[in-house]
């Protein structure tokens, strides 16, 4: 364990939406550490702020009415939130990739797929034409798209769904980014490609040396693939840790009801499946207190006034909840 | 290739392309269908002396002519003894140089406004917007005709000062079409993936939303050709544009006027400039539909 390689270290990050509404507070305080090797899960229910997050590393929040109020990502040692635009692009992309939840929109449809994936090779690397070609044939095969040189010059709505993620990742890992985030990747594809989709970002993984951020709402998912487990609610971590120890023993309410609205397909009574009563709370404005206080069976008087810090438990265990020690897994 | 073969096999593309190149090759051999006297003023209808009573096409009179004659028209003459054939045949030039003169700088000043303001949006597209509408706020003919009027003693007789005018207020539209297309697709994912990617701000406004905004402008433009060559007649009927007896398809119609009560009689002055006029804004309307299926890769079949 020493000798891992801290990559980013993100501290405090707190981004915000200044809409004609109010003020969203998308991501609060934020933080969390990432070694190199790391797949790091990023979990919680639409809306909560996982996206946002990943945006605000990337910078590109939408200025106005996004703003980044605080914090900071350090990526080896750097403040990416310190950069200007300039120095900025030459991370993203290159440094830091990103994959996108719907492959079917996030294709450009009037440019060919070679010509997509060549843009960021041509972009970083000082490469001619020819060799960002060969270059963006090699990674079509690598991601498993037969015949690539041919499939090259075909434009995106002559691919399949699953093949088109398979062509975003071709594009993200174009320049061997040293991470990668992966937003949703899965979610609009039927399982079976999912599935594909998952070893294939695992399997390269471990080809190339990267980090992954997988950003989900599927706990399966989690469960296959990371390492390191984020669990986000209403724009804060409530518990984080590794995916065993959270899993096994989730000491927040909302985490432990996130993994008892599971199906268990071993469950022979006819029992409706569980879900956690209530709404999440809207955004807009501060909230008093514990954001997931008014739908916790645990809650006490202090939950309503107080937001509770992250504790550390143990090395790879760290929780925000008032009453962890009560709250079991069930 | 195989998209250009299809354009050639599909009925209304290929009249599209007909009706333009017919047009475009009588631009071109102009001196040779209509001989010219004098060479300075070629765009000058030559005229049959100055009867106000238009005569009818030599081959349905009793005349003594034949074809190659002084006096023959082949096509009849207008209010004046103004030649139609020859202002016909001549005018195809002058449809060619105001509409797609016009046409193009219109869309690229309308592309350029629309573009930044869309990106860039907030404050800058607020101020263009207002900028666009104060423009839009007038009549377009009607300012068109004030900035002829205005520039006429400057710039003189011709086509450069009607030309100017309509281009003045003409953008307009554009940028307001254009601004609406790329605020559309200015959010889809693609967009953030190649900002993700690293592209620089030109980069992603002309390969990623341009090629997927600008087609409606494109077609809109096309069809707009057509319509230029009319408002150009316009001007040029209300004294700012052309002088009178300068080869414009607009000033032959115009010379019909005095004779609307007797257009049964006198069909030809109306009829001949007319289909020219209609089939030129025809072939327009099915080449900008038949451009963009060249050049949309969306409506591309798979190999």
């Amino acid at each position: 364990m020493e000798n891992r390689e801290r990559i980013l270290n993100v501290e405090n990050l707190t981004t915000r939406f200044y809409t004609e509404e109010g003020v969203v507070h998308a991501v609060e305080e934020m933080s969390y550490q990432m070694d190199k090797g790391d797949t790091l899960g990023v979990v919680g229910e639409s809306g909560c702020g996982k996206s946002v997050h990943a945006l605000s590393i990337m910078g590109l929040i939408p200025s106005p009415p996004g703003k980044i109020e605080a914090g900071k990502v350090v990526f080896f040692g750097q403040d990416l939130l310190s950069l200007n635009e300039n120095e900025m692009r030459k991370i993203r992309g290159n440094e830091i990739a990103m994959i996108f939840q719907d492959p079917m929109t996030s294709l450009n449809p009037v440019l060919t797929v070679g010509f997509q994936i060549m843009e960021a090779i041509k972009l970083h690397q000082n490469m001619g034409n020819k060799q960002a070609r060969d270059r963006a044939a090699e990674l079509l095969s690598l991601v498993g798209i037969p015949e690539a040189k041919q499939r090259l010059d075909d434009y995106p709505h002559h691919f399949s769904g699953g093949m088109r993620q398979r062509a975003m990742i071709a594009m993200a890992l174009s320049c061997n980014p040293t991470i990668l985030i992966a937003d949703e990747p899965t979610t609009s594809l039927d399982v079976t490609i999912q599935a594909q989709i998952i070893d294939l970002v695992n399997n390269l993984k471990e080809k190339l040396g990267m980090s992954v951020i997988w950003i989900t709402h599927d706990l399966g998912v989690i469960a296959r693939m990371v390492n390191r487990v984020n669990v986000m609610y209403a724009g804060r971590i409530i518990e984080k840790g590794s995916v065993n120890e959270v899993f096994d023993t989730p000491k927040n309410p909302y985490t432990v009801g996130l993994l008892g609205s599971l199906p268990n397909p071993e469950a022979t009574s006819k029992r409706r499946l569980y879900s956690i009563a209530g709404e999440p709370p809207d955004l807009i404005g501060k909230i008093q207190g514990c954001p997931f206080a008014n739908r916790c069976t645990f809650v006490i008087d202090r939950c309503l006034q107080e937001m509770p810090p992250l504790e550390k438990l143990n090395e790879n265990h760290e929780v925000a909840c008032w009453e962890s020690e009560k709250v079991e897994k069930f | 290739m195989k998209n250009v073969r299809k354009l050639l096999t599909t009925p209304i593309s290929l009249i599209g392309i007909i009706l333009i190149l017919v047009y475009l090759v009588i631009a071109i051999l102009a001196p040779v269908l209509a001989p010219y006297e004098d060479y300075d003023d070629r765009f000058d209808i030559p005229r049959d002396g100055f009867r106000a009573e238009p005569q009818p096409p030599s081959w349905m009179t009793d005349e003594d002519l034949s074809p190659g004659d002084e006096d023959w028209h082949w096509l009849g003459t207008t209010e004046g003894q103004y030649d139609i054939y020859y202002g016909l045949v001549w005018g195809t030039r002058t449809a060619f140089k105001a509409g797609l003169i016009v046409t193009f700088s219109t869309v690229v000043i309308g592309l350029l406004i629309g573009t930044i303001a869309s990106y860039y949006g907030g404050a800058v597209d607020e101020v263009l917007m207002r900028i666009v509408e104060v423009f839009m706020a007038f009549p377009y003919l009607l300012a068109a005709l004030t900035i002829a009027t205005v520039l006429q003693p400057k710039l003189g007789k011709g086509i450069v000062t009607p030309m100017i005018a309509l281009i003045a207020f003409g953008w307009t539209s554009y940028a307001r079409l254009i601004r609406g297309d790329i605020l559309s697709v200015k959010e889809r994912e693609y967009v953030l993936a190649a900002r993700v990617s690293g592209a620089t701000d030109m980069r992603i406004v002309t390969r990623h939303i341009l090629p997927n905004a600008i087609f409606p402008t494109l077609v809109i433009a096309s069809m707009d050709i057509g319509t230029y060559v009319l408002a150009f007649a316009t001007l040029s009927f209300l004294g700012v544009g052309v002088q009178v007896g300068y080869a414009d398809w607009g000033q032959i119609i115009n010379f019909a006027r005095n004779w609307i009560p007797v257009l049964d009689k006198y069909w030809f002055i109306i009829v001949f400039p007319g289909v020219t006029i209609s089939l030129y804004v025809l072939g327009w309307n099915l080449l900008g539909d038949a451009v963009r299926d060249i050049m949309d890769p969306r409506l591309r079949k798979p190999r």
